[in-house]
């Protein structure tokens, strides 16, 4: 595996969630990305982990999740991927719909989709991957000037 | 950090200081209990203050919004006092600014709950 590419195996716990968020953090810091872009990627990867953890796995101390993160001159890719029943996108409701604005939960992954530039949701009946990608503006390996 | 929680009472208002994280676990759940606890001893005009909140995720949020529905279902009311830059745009991409009552200036939200 080359240094630019690390996964992990997690388990199903609130401490995974922390361990998640901590990581992209320090990964996107690593990457160049300013604080702000760092809170929004950790944040993110919090989010994902909160639905792999406690929607996905349901905190089964059996299943686990998985989180990795790619850096390339161009992007950092995180995948995370958890054990459940599979999150069907189609059935994630708008949490900006005015019947669900005042809703306690389910703007998790409409979060997600604020903070990152891509969000590919790819469920299966062995569990969901999420794959994010930020695009590394700014990043001292690249040129000064943000791409077109 | 783990979120601290502390009230005090101005002219009939109950102003939460909270600190920290709300976040899913610990941070969640002290401002639940904190926020249930207030409304069974009647004190149903709560000002919650998140000036030394740095951090928030979708727990918190929802979370903030069961607050308040609870203490509108209660015939209370709660505002939002000193909001930080990550809270405010969390709550502006989500359409609840415009739900909560925000307010920048403590002594005018606290006036604020009497009108």
């Amino acid at each position: 595996m080359s240094a630019d590419c690390v996964s992990y195996t997690l388990d199903s716990t609130l401490e995974t969630v922390n361990n998640a968020e901590e990581t992209a953090s320090r990964m996107a810091a690593e990457a160049g990305f300013d604080d702000e872009e760092v809170m929004k990627i950790s944040m993110a990867v919090r989010e994902a982990a909160v639905n792999a953890v406690l929607h996905g796995n349901a905190y089964d101390p059996c299943k686990k999740v998985t989180l990795a993160f790619e850096r390339t001159p161009h992007d950092l890719v995180i995948v995370i991927r958890d054990q459940g029943k599979g999150l069907d996108p189609g059935k994630i409701p708008d949490p900006l719909a005015p019947d669900n604005l005042l809703k306690t939960s389910g703007r998790g992954i409409f979060l997600i989709r604020s903070f990152m530039d891509v969000v590919e949701i790819h469920p299966s009946h062995t569990g969901t991957e999420l794959r994010m990608i930020k695009h590394v503006h700014g990043n001292p390996a690249d040129s000064k000037e943000a791409p077109q | 950090m783990t979120m601290k929680s502390s009230t005090r009472q101005v002219d009939g208002v109950t102003i939460v200081d909270l600190s920290g994280r709300i976040t899913l676990g610990e941070g969640s759940v002290v401002l639940r209990e904190t926020v249930r606890d207030l409304l069974s001893k009647g004190q149903k005009k709560i000002l919650l203050n998140l000036g030394d909140v740095n951090y928030i995720d979708s727990s918190g949020i929802g979370e903030l919004v069961s607050a308040y529905t609870t203490a509108k279902n209660q015939g209370g009311d709660l505002k939002l006092l000193h909001l930080t830059k990550k809270v405010h745009d969390l709550l502006q991409i989500t359409k609840l600014y415009t739900v909560f009552d925000v307010k920048e200036d403590e002594a005018a939200a606290v006036k604020a709950f009497s009108k």
